[in-house]
């Protein structure tokens, strides 16, 4: 999509505006340096504050607090990093952040495109019932509180499998996928067919390798999305310290933070030990660059592929 | 290239009559499709628990809900628990804030969107622009801890926000943004707008590029500024996308968000800051009235629900794209 703004769009409309006397001067001098201006302020204000957060988390904690810490840190240290994962709860969140990623992110690929080939299938006699049932859950949910009594009655509750389970498969990756499973050619299945592979061999052989380029937008936004979600560790697993998540953990810390802005001494059980030189404030900056980590590392590798998932989700159906 | 090509038509012409029609549901078609039904009907199973056997749980907005006591143990009481919230006033509060903020949030994600988008079509130099887009995405990537927690530090009244006012002399002493009701709900509009504008850009660029330039080259002709090709060319191209996305939000109008309202929330401005969803939670779970939290829910749906079909019946009577 990118590619084709370079190819077409308004951008091949300027070969021809140069060669008219009417299009230069002024007027578009002084668009293209507020354009410029209001740009680089749009890049400052979304970068700096992660830059700062970063430089917090590698300021002293008794030396942040006297303020004017902007791009660089002051008084260089690790301990903010060391104080983190000496805690073992948040190594512990840790690995049961980056387990339940992976799990859910394999999972939903391997099953949402599965379902999503049987349903590219036009013979296939259940298609429309089934297709149907998935849609619908697109436009609504039983909510929180029924939604709540399921995981109960499931045995769900302080279980790690309440942060798979429920996410298994969703109805707007189906769409997604299904839409580019028919992008392919039929010759291809009714050829692997003939040389006598059944419908799950295809799947397996010949559509899910062809699906990758789809499958890593998807895949972006199902660990993206795992990787982010706290609210089912609150609901679920939050008697249960052993089942805490990264952005749980960041998220009792940034509400008891909050509440403790003006009294740095107060701590949350995290670095007591080296309560000197460390503050809360030092150690959610550390924890906030912890947990970004893996998505600024996925992240460029990713982008260009966002624009797929978006468009097809405009798609009528 | 292919692999963007997504929303093409499919590459083989099958005749889609032809190739539906020819199966009915006979043990022969079961036998011989029986490998595509093991790959699916499992999975059919699957979300009829996880998505539809909940709603049975609507039963409870009509009960006294008591979770000692088995289904016909129950007492049913019609629409006692609706009739209460609408009588509420902490449930009408709850209903206000949800409204405006959904309103703020709709209206200004809207017009960040578009205005940047229209900027962005703007910049010609392609490595400029694919640098500025790559930087405004990253923020719809991060969880909203995470983006609450760079808002609170940044709005603190020894944080950046209060720097910046003061230096310019805006201000004389820092502004406490999160302990003031009146400032909630814009503190609620500009962190959305910080954390999503770049990525909903990226469905009005898609769109402006699908433009045909010859519009364009036309309009160069007959003498037209920027101005006036980005008023009568760009816009009325990006308008079905427009109106597509509207009526999706539409649908989600009681959907202020819970995750930010519940982050940056706190004792002094629970007045402005409790939406819907955070009143099923306090209500449901912390005090055990499940009933009126999940009437509380069901309200949420129903509206929901009307909502898009009516925006989706709008858009079909003024002869527009539309969803469903």
């Amino acid at each position: 999509m990118m590619r084709r703004t370079q190819t077409s769009g308004p951008g091949s409309t300027i070969a021809l505006s140069r060669r008219r006397p009417g299009s230069r001067g002024v007027e578009p001098f002084i668009f293209n340096t507020f354009n410029t201006i209001f740009m680089i302020i749009l890049v400052i204000v979304t970068l700096y504050p992660f830059l700062n957060t970063i430089v917090v988390s590698f300021n002293a904690g008794n030396d942040t607090i006297r303020g004017g810490l902007y791009l660089w840190p002051r008084q260089f240290t690790l301990q903010n990093y060391k104080a983190v994962f000496a805690s073992g709860t948040i190594y512990d969140a840790f690995l049961i952040s980056v387990a339940r990623t992976v799990i859910s992110t394999l999972l939903n690929i391997f099953l949402t495109t599965m379902l999503a080939y049987t349903l590219s299938r036009r013979e296939y006699v259940f298609r429309k019932p089934i297709t149907t049932i998935f849609v619908l859950t697109m436009y609504f949910n039983a909510g929180l509180i029924p939604g709540y009594f399921l995981m109960k009655d499931l045995n769900l509750i302080n279980s790690f499998l309440v942060y798979v389970l429920p996410s298994m498969v969703s109805a707007f990756n189906l769409i997604v996928i299904r839409t580019y499973i028919y992008t392919i050619p039929e010759s291809l299945v009714e050829s692997a067919r003939i040389d006598g592979a059944g419908d799950f061999k295809i799947f397996w052989r010949v559509i899910l390798p062809l699906c990758k380029p789809v499958l890593a937008t998807i895949a972006l936004f199902v660990a993206v999305g795992a990787w982010n979600s706290w609210f089912d560790a609150f609901l679920y697993t939050s008697s249960k310290q052993e089942l805490s998540t990264l952005q749980y953990e960041l998220m009792k810390l940034l509400s008891s933070s909050m509440n403790a802005n003006s009294n740095p001494a107060v701590s949350n059980g995290v670095g007591m030990e080296h309560a000197t030189q460390v503050t809360p404030i030092s150690i959610r900056a550390a924890i906030t660059v912890v947990a970004s980590i893996p998505i600024l590392v996925v992240y460029p590798f990713m982008q260009k592929y966002f624009v797929v998932g978006l468009n097809v989700g405009s798609v009528k159906e | 290239m292919e692999e963007i090509a997504i929303g093409a038509k499919p590459v083989n012409p099958v005749d889609p009559k032809k190739k539906r029609s020819n199966k009915r549901l006979t043990w022969a078609t079961v036998k011989e499709q029986r490998q595509l039904i093991y790959m699916s009907v499992p999975l059919l199973a699957y979300i009829v628990l996880f998505a539809y056997v909940p709603i049975w749980g609507w039963s409870m907005a009509f009960q006294d809900y008591k979770p000692a006591r088995s289904f016909d143990e129950q007492t049913w009481v019609g629409f006692k628990h609706f009739k209460f919230l609408f009588t509420d006033d902490n449930f009408m509060r709850v209903l206000r804030n949800t409204l405006a903020m959904s309103m703020i949030n709709l209206i200004l994600g809207f017009v960040t969107a578009i205005i940047l988008a229209l900027l962005l079509n703007e910049i010609k130099k392609l490595f400029w622009k694919r640098t500025v887009q790559t930087i405004s995405y990253l923020p719809h990537f991060l969880s909203w801890i995470i983006v609450t927690g760079i808002v609170a530090t940044s709005l603190a009244s020894d944080g950046i926000i209060n720097d910046v006012l003061l230096k310019l002399h805006l201000i004389d002493k820092p502004i406490l943004w999160l302990s003031e009701g009146k400032y909630f709900w814009g503190v609620v509009g500009a962190s959305h707008v910080w954390k999503e504008v770049g990525w909903n850009t990226i469905i009005y660029l898609a769109a402006m590029a699908s433009i045909d330039p010859a519009l364009y080259e036309a309009a160069d002709i007959d003498g037209a500024n920027r101005y006036q090709k980005m008023w009568n060319i760009t816009l009325p191209g990006i308008k079905p996308t427009i109106i597509i996305l509207l009526i999706m939000s539409i649908g989600h109008i009681l959907e202020a968000g819970f995750e930010v309202q519940y982050l940056l929330g706190n004792g002094l401005v629970v007045d402005w800051s409790e939406t819907i969803d955070i009143f099923v939670l306090k209500y449901g779970i912390a005090q055990g009235n499940y009933s009126l939290a999940t009437a509380g829910g069901i309200f949420k749906t129903v509206v929901s629900i009307t909502m898009l079909l009516l925006a989706n019946w709008t858009a079909k009577r003024l002869g527009e794209e539309r969803l469903l």
